[in-house]
Parts: C-alpha cells; structure tokens; sequence
C-alpha cells in the first residue's frame, strides 16, 4: 500500500521521513570532510563510497517527504533551502568529525542503529518504505562491517590506538540514546505497520554493539549525561556552521545549474 | 557493453492500461547519480523506435539485487576485469571475495583489499600470488 490522500497520516509519514533522511544527509555532509584527509587511500575510498550511499538514502527519503507534504518540495529544496530549526536530525550525526577514531565510534553507534532500522523497515505496509527499507539494508551492511573492523583494529592495535578509541566511544556515546527517542507520532506509525519504532531496536542495538566492544577489548562507557532536542529542530551551535558550508553555494547562485 | 537488461535494471516494458508504452526500471543503488542518464537514453531508445509518448516508471520494490544480473552480464563484466558478484545470499566471507580467481594470473590465492572501491557497486580484492589488484562486483 502507498499512502494516499491527506490527513494526519500523510503528515506524520512526512515527519517521520524527514527525520531519517536528514540523519542521513547530514552524517553524509560529515563524511566528505574526510575526503583527501583520511589515513590512506583505501579510507578515502571507503568513508566517499559510505557517504554517497548515505546521499542516496537521504535523496529517497528525503523526495518522499516531499511528496507527502504536499509542499511539492524536492529533495534539493529541502536539503538546500531549509534552516537550523527545521532540520529533524539527530546531534550524533552533526558532532565534528575529531579524529579518526571519533568518526569510527559514530559509525559503529550510527551504522549498527541503520541496518536495523532498514531490515525492520523492510516489512512496513508502506510501498516505498518496504523497497527502500529492502535496498538499504544491504548497503549498510558494508557500513557496518567497516565501522566493527576499524573499531578492533583501533582497539586492539597499539596503546595509542586503544587510547583514541576509547575517548572516542566516550565522546560519542551521550549521543546514542536520542537514536532510541520514543514519540507518539512514530508510536502511531509503528501501530499501523508502517514505521518502527526507535525504541525496538534498543536491545539489539546494544547487543551487537557490545559484542565488537568485546572483540576490540575495549570497555562499553558507562551512562551519563543524554542528548536530545534534534528531532524537534534544536541543534547544536556547530550545526550552523556545518548548514552555512553545505547550502553555501546553492545560495549564492539561486537557481543555478552547470 | 554491459547492458541495462543484462543488470536487471529494466523490470517490464509493457503497453500500459492507458495505452502508453511503458517502461518500468529499479535503480540499482539508492539515488543512484547515473538515473537521469539511464532515463534520457530509454527515451531516446522510446523515440526512435516510435514510442516518442512512451513513459518511464521508476519501482523500488522488489529491491534490486546482484541476482538480477544475467549470465550475460557476468561475462562481459569479466571481460571487462571486474570479477562478477558471487550470490548475494552466499556467507559473508564468500560475498567478500576470498578466493575468486584473480583476472590477471588466475590464481585463487585472493582477499579482499577493501569492501569499497572505485564506484558504489565495487570493491578491490588483491591477488597475494600476483600482487595485483582487481575490481569485484559486491553481492548485494
């Protein structure tokens, strides 16, 4: 089934949409800064390669909302003509890159966290969201499989690499819990097939993520203090500067093409 | 030249109920840059075949998957140097490449170098008895 006519449906779809595909957007945007700054040439590959797959989703996700709020906005009008408050990302996915070994940890938190969301979303009784859900599972899982190496290897190789990488899961892991975020909006979608519910996925996210911490022999951090606020528009200060970077061009030359 | 069918991207062509011919396609990856290209050529084709009124419908589901890629395909992606996906259900050592016979000297003496390559759909995989590099199709 797609959704068809108007009504509170529509436009909790159109939210709920919104909200993955701007994760999507802005840890792609976060990636590239990596492009010719990565270790080695095989992560330059890599870290491009996981960005642009992220594009991809984030273009799907992203014109679907469109279509459902009937502002008849395209992905380029939303990714490129909206302003902080409206954008319904998480804060992990606009944390500066820091070193290598930050950006793992966000991988392994964001990379884990996907696969499940899209394997789950596989089975919605949404048309778009089953065959997009199907495709980028599969992609993710490349993801995935980088982000758990990387973290062994980082945790297992030298004193400085298991330094590194343990402050990096520590810097990183506040953020985490806002990927679970319950609401009634996406509690409604899930009731009707459509969507899932972050907090699903909890357990297994958690299991999975401390079987490579294991692995890596490195230590899951301890809870503290919790992010939260991106699904209502709230970011964090670094967020402008990221936003001014990424529509810069578009907005100096409206309407543009080359 | 690999295709649009060999990759399984065209799923139907077909006179729709309205009487337009129609063409129905499933990107291979998500966004997939290369669409707007891939659409521009079917039309092309449409027009000169006589079918200039001839549209094009865009389906995410089924999802598309390495599987789709005929025996055709394969072989011309071999012919091209880029070793062929294995079954994109195939465990995950297998779907990563270890021990595909290496295009430049044959040997099964491979791993995989990096599960990214040079374009979305490849990775790199190394012959340790050669020393060479080679593409490979990932299964998915």
């Amino acid at each position: 089934m797609a959704i068809s006519g108007t009504g509170p449906l529509r436009r909790d779809l159109a939210e709920y949409t919104l909200r993955l595909g701007d994760d999507a957007l802005i840890l792609s945007q976060r990636l590239c800064a990596w492009v010719t700054n990565a270790p080695s040439i095989e992560e330059d590959l890599a870290i491009a390669n996981i960005a642009l797959d992220l594009l991809g989703h984030a273009r799907t996700l992203l014109s679907y909302s469109g279509q459902l709020d009937e502002t008849g906005r395209s992905d380029d009008d939303l990714a490129y003509r909206r302003s902080e408050r409206e954008f319904r990302n998480t804060l992990l996915v606009e944390l500066p890159n820091g070193d290598f070994a930050v950006t793992i940890a966000r991988q392994l938190i964001y990379a884990h966290y996907s696969r499940l969301l899209y394997a789950a979303l596989d089975k919605s009784a949404d048309a778009v969201l089953a065959g997009f859900g199907a495709r980028a599972a599969k992609e993710v899982e490349y993801h995935q499989i980088h982000a758990a190496q990387w973290t062994v290897r980082l945790g297992r190789g030298t004193a400085e690499s298991r330094r590194r990488m343990q402050a990096g899961l520590e810097h990183v892991w506040p953020c985490a819990a806002e990927l679970f975020e319950a609401d009634d909006r996406v509690e409604r979608l899930d009731a009707d097939g459509i969507a899932v519910a972050p907090a699903r996925l909890r357990v297994p996210w958690e299991r999975e993520v401390a079987a490579v911490l294991a692995d890596a022999e490195l230590n899951v951090p301890a809870p503290s203090w919790q992010a939260t606020g991106g699904r209502s528009g709230l970011h964090t200060e670094v967020f402008g500067l990221l936003l001014a970077e990424f529509q810069s061009v578009y907005r100096q030359y409206p309407g543009g093409t080359w | 030249m690999v295709t649009l069918a060999d990759l399984g991207v065209i799923r139907a062509v077909a006179v729709a109920a309205d009487g337009i011919l129609e063409v129905v396609i499933t990107p291979t990856f998500l966004g997939c840059p290369a669409m707007p290209t891939i659409e521009a050529e079917i039309r092309a084709v449409l027009a000169n075949c006589g079918h200039p009124d001839g549209r094009i419908r865009q389906v995410l589901a089924p999802a598309w998957t390495t599987d789709w890629i005929s025996a055709e395909g394969r072989r011309k992606l071999s012919e091209h140097g880029i070793a062929p996906p294995h079954a994109a259900q195939a465990p995950l050592s297998v779907r990563l490449g270890f021990g595909l016979p290496c295009p430049n000297c044959g040997s099964a003496a491979t791993r995989p170098q990096s599960p990214f390559g040079a374009t979305r759909c490849q990775a790199v995989l190394v012959c340790t008895a050669c020393q060479e590099t080679f593409a490979h199709l990932k299964a998915m």
